[in-house]
């Protein structure tokens, strides 16, 4: 029985000591493991232009225009905190829209406007038919992407 | 312990799994027959994916499979190294290319559902990146069982590696809530209950227990082709050197 007890307690220490490790790790890489920044993490880690990172939030409703080229866009992206003006040259994405989660790839220009040279759209973690969706809406149960309510 | 080591004699154990096993098999069949018959044919487009839909009810049961499989993996480790449980190390080293298949599936199938609904294969985010590196874990463990000629250092070894690579189990079900991702949240194991419609929801479930009893199934049938070959190489042993040590019912001369 005693090296049987031996052994589970080296185990059990060796796994402990194994998860404070990583623990540790992943909070010190902590920026470095977030895919994207929302908005306010642009205005409080004042992220300097011509930096090029990763923008994530919401398609500002109302905020989509084209130009006259037709394949460039400008949009604002926001996280009801704060926005970001954003333009894109290229094909978005089918789920791209207002009110939409999108995750943008650029720079932040000196004018304050983040030149995407890639966009994503972010799925939510909702799945429902389209009738159900409809129904929601109707009644007035439909919230903004990322917060709506339960089908 | 005497509980623990009843279970531990290999020879009940092909008695009692060969007949659990037609069993077994039969819910497999059944639920993935018709857990694909319900994802596939009788249920409900979503509201924004439309079809693309379809691939979560593959993706997302692969996806539980490769962390549960990996989770029974370092278990079954732990159980190995403290009490030497002799069917245990047989479990982890049958259960590892079935976690790296399903974690293949998820990682595949997952790419094919990006694509079109992100407009990415692939991104280096928190959540596809601890996914790879499981399957990584997985090649790595197999690799380190090939590694060496005595099964039992083997053993001993493959399962610290596979005990450290546990840590990622937490890491991957927790990535999307710890660090944003463009991967979605959990939509079904959450606190607040699933968000998912209940007409997708029952094919989804239907499915994740169809691979469950797959795994099973198909890890009695490899537990016990384990078993057969360590007999073998046992009675290969004795006739070369004649005191070699008992392995599994086959009794040293």
């Amino acid at each position: 029985m005693r090296p049987k007890r031996r052994r589970l307690a080296l185990v059990v220490a060796a796994m402990v000591t194994l998860g404070v490790a990583a623990a540790l790790v992943l909070s010190a890489f902590e920026d470095n493991l977030v895919f994207f920044n929302s908005p306010s993490d642009v205005v409080e880690k004042r992220l300097p232009p011509e930096t090029r990172f990763r923008l994530g939030g919401l398609v500002e409703e109302n905020s989509v225009t084209k130009e006259a080229d037709g394949l460039t866009t400008r949009f604002r992206v926001t996280d009801m905190k704060h926005t970001v003006n954003v333009r894109y040259t290229g094909m978005l994405p089918d789920l791209f829209r207002e009110g939409q989660g999108v995750v943008t790839d650029g720079r932040l220009g000196p004018d304050g406007v983040f030149v995407a040279s890639q966009v994503l759209a972010k799925h939510d973690e909702n799945y429902m038919p389209p009738e159900v969706a409809d129904a929601l809406k109707k009644s007035g149960h439909w919230l903004p992407d990322g917060q709506k309510a339960k089908p | 312990m005497t509980t623990m080591h009843r279970f531990a004699n290999p020879a009940r154990f092909v008695r009692v799994s060969s007949a659990v096993l037609p069993w077994v098999t039969a819910l497999a069949v059944l639920c993935i027959g018709s857990g694909l018959y319900f994802g596939l044919f009788s249920s409900p487009v979503d509201y924004q994916q439309r079809d693309t839909v379809r691939i979560m009810y593959v993706h997302v049961p692969s996806a539980w499979m490769s962390m549960f499989v990996y989770s029974g993996m370092a278990l079954a480790s732990a159980i190995s190294l403290v009490w030497k449980h002799p069917l245990a190390d047989l479990a982890a080293k049958a259960s590892a290319p079935l976690g790296a298949g399903f974690t293949l599936v998820a990682l595949v199938s997952g790419a094919l559902w990006g694509q079109p609904t992100w407009g990415t294969w692939w991104v280096w985010d928190a959540r596809l990146t601890s996914v790879l590196i499981l399957f990584f874990l997985y090649l790595g463990y197999i690799a380190l069982w090939e590694a060496f000629d005595d099964p039992q250092r083997a053993a001993k070894a493959a399962a610290i590696l596979a005990l450290v690579g546990a840590v990622n189990i937490p890491i991957i079900k927790f990535s999307v809530d710890w660090w944003n991702t463009l991967h979605q949240p959990a939509s079904v194991m959450t606190l607040s209950g699933p968000s998912i419609h209940i007409s997708m929801l029952i094919p989804l479930l239907l499915m994740a227990l169809g691979f469950t009893f797959y795994y099973v199934a198909v890890l009695i049938l490899r537990i016990q082709r384990e078993i057969v070959a360590r007999k073998i190489r046992a009675l290969r042993l004795m006739q070369t050197e004649p005191a070699a040590t008992p392995v599994f019912g086959v009794p040293a001369q």
